[in-house]
């Protein structure tokens, strides 16, 4: 029982993750709240329904599909949305984000209709594999093992190529990586290809988890990724990570111990409590105040 | 008077009246929370949570005691009030996004709370009876409208609003000066929860149901739009920006099923061409005195 749900837990966990990274690498550059990050991965899933529905490719092929997809559409909500408002106050940046979500979520409504859409039968082959007392689904298995891949490809990225010294420099201190020769809006550009690649590989494998796709099924899962960002602390990616196992594990618990119609609250009452006795998330760095 | 008033509000297209009451609403909404995100800088993401625990103190109010509805709006102000100071102790402590994201989480919360909560009937909402009042609604909308615009201007020019003022500018400074940075900011809190409280109670009056679900996160980021849409610590640009934003959807109507998408765009557009907001950065007053020749044009 315990093994079975902390399974569960992880499998839920990893995607939250995935979507978290989306959030902290970005505000970790330009300390901006993206809040169309939810609708991105909204429309990787709804990327990956189409390539295996209609292209009948593999959900591998699909993941890719949509990560390339996002990728670009992630690039251009950024040129578009905020790079204009890149000096301005960061609340008008805020409401632009906040506009584009409304934009990307009734798109999708007009296009694919309200009601719920579910991945075609056998798009993944799912075993049941016994572990001991715990039916491990090959499906959890893809989930975890994805998420695990693409979190240490993340990792490789940023700690070991150049672009990735370079985004750690510009989280660091924005206007001296400019001074140094950085190119500091490429280095933007990339970070939002990055993020809205994971954001989309969560979209396919959530969308395959529970064979469901929906206009708005960025929303809620958005905003318990960002609190799960804000949890680690945010603009710290091992803290996104740590954050959404976090929430994930706690929340497929809860609903086990029989708190299934409070499980959206589960959540933001762990970050809530956290973040009285931790104001900077887990693993934020705390941040002297200079006069 | 009531019959006066009644033909009054008899003699509006109904459509019209409808749209006027949303934007009255919306109003007493924005100010509050220009209280608290535009005076003060403390940025808030779950004003809508107010609005709820509002909507249902004073449906209940009505429901249980036969208090007239002024008496009623003011329990219910003061209740939400109380709820805010409560909660804003601990979380005032937090800075920028971490407040933001704590607002965001108690406002989730909140709305879960009433989806259990058995006395409100759960997720299937609440009949609200009518409001214990001889006027009638929209005239009651307004002129709390009114005076939400007339309290949040001695507010802003008292000597509290100063002190929110240079709390807004800079925390570190103002508590060097001698300012209770911590009192004042669960002070401005509570006041801006106050006004959500008793916007929460119109709302709940005018549409005579309400359901948790109406005061979401959704409802959060449409009053925030609001007030940073008519410029940040700006009564008129509050006023303004809850006039536009509130009835925009209906007069986007004719484009039907676009009429959100074009919404979105707006919003993204109007933040790209205007940053400071519609009315941010502009001395309204100023401006009023050289239109009617006070002041000659060109002199700040």
């Amino acid at each position: 029982m315990f093994l079975q749900q902390l399974v569960n837990g992880v499998a839920l966990g990893s995607v939250y993750a995935l979507i978290a990274l989306g959030y902290t690498m970005v505000y970790g550059i330009i300390t901006l709240i993206n809040f169309a990050h939810g609708e991105i991965f909204m429309a990787g899933a709804f990327v990956g329904l189409l390539l295996v529905a209609t292209f009948k490719v593999n959900v591998f092929v699909a993941i890719i599909g949509a990560m390339v997809f996002c990728m670009l559409m992630g690039v251009v909500i950024e040129l578009i949305a905020y790079r204009p408002l890149r000096k301005s106050s960061r609340l008008s940046a805020l409401i632009s984000a906040i506009g584009v979500s409304i934009f990307l979520s009734s798109l999708a409504l007009m296009v694919f209709g309200a009601d719920a859409k579910g991945f075609p039968d056998g798009a993944f082959p799912v075993k049941q594999i016994k572990v001991g007392s715990a039916d491990i689904s090959t499906l959890q298995l893809l989930i975890i093992g994805v998420s695990a891949a693409l979190m240490m490809g993340l990792e490789f990225i940023v700690q070991k190529t150049k672009i990735g010294k370079a985004m750690r420099a510009t989280s660091e201190d924005y206007n001296t990586s400019a001074l140094m020769g950085i190119n500091v809006n490429r280095v933007i550009s990339f970070t939002f290809a990055l993020g809205s690649a994971l954001a989309a590989a969560g979209g396919v494998l959530v969308g395959v988890l529970f064979n469901a796709v929906s206009f708005n099924m960025g929303l809620m899962a958005g905003l318990k990724a960002f609190a799960a960002a804000v949890l680690g602390g945010i603009g710290s990616i091992p803290g996104a990570m740590l954050g959404g196992l976090l929430l994930g594990v706690s929340e497929v618990f809860g609903v086990a111990i029989g708190y299934s119609s409070y499980r959206d609250a589960i959540a933001f009452t762990i970050l809530v409590l956290v973040l009285l006795v931790k104001p900077t998330g887990l693993l934020g760095q705390k941040i002297t105040k200079k006069v | 008077m009531a019959d006066f008033l009644n033909s009054l509000v008899g003699s509006i297209d109904p459509y019209m009246l409808q749209i006027l009451v949303n934007v009255g609403i919306a109003i007493v909404l924005a100010l509050g929370l220009n209280v608290i995100t535009g005076l003060t800088g403390q940025l808030s993401l779950g004003h809508a949570a107010f609005m709820s625990i509002g909507a249902f103190t004073s449906a209940m109010v009505t429901i249980k005691t036969g208090l007239p509805f002024f008496a009623n709006l003011a329990v219910t102000g003061v209740v939400t009030a109380i709820v805010a100071a409560m909660i804003g102790f601990p979380i005032l402590r937090l800075t920028g996004d971490y407040l933001a994201i704590c607002t965001l989480g108690f406002a989730e919360i909140v709305k879960v709370f009433f989806l259990n909560f058995e006395p409100t009937n759960k997720a299937l909402g609440l009949t609200v009876p009518p409001a214990k009042t001889v006027i009638p609604m929209p005239i009651y909308v307004w002129v709390v409208a009114i005076l939400a615009i007339v309290l949040v201007t001695f507010v802003q020019n008292s000597r509290f609003g100063r002190a929110l003022k240079a709390i807004r500018e800079d925390e570190i400074a103002a508590d060097a000066m001698g300012i209770n940075t911590a009192r004042y900011k669960i002070q401005a809190f509570a006041l801006g929860s106050f006004m959500a409280g008793i916007g929460g109670g119109l709302y709940a009056h005018f549409l005579s149901y309400i359901n948790p679900s109406d005061f979401g996160f959704l409802k959060s980021v449409d009053i925030l739009s609001m007030v940073v849409l008519g410029g940040l610590g700006s009564v008129p640009g509050s006023v303004i920006g809850a006039s536009v934003l509130a009835s925009a959807p209906e007069f986007l109507r004719f484009m039907s099923q676009y009429r959100m998408l074009v919404y979105g765009a707006l919003l993204v557009f109007l933040m790209v061409f205007r940053p400071n907001g519609l009315l941010g950065g502009v001395n309204v007053t100023e401006l009023l005195l050289r239109a009617i020749g006070k002041k000659p044009a060109g002199k700040a």
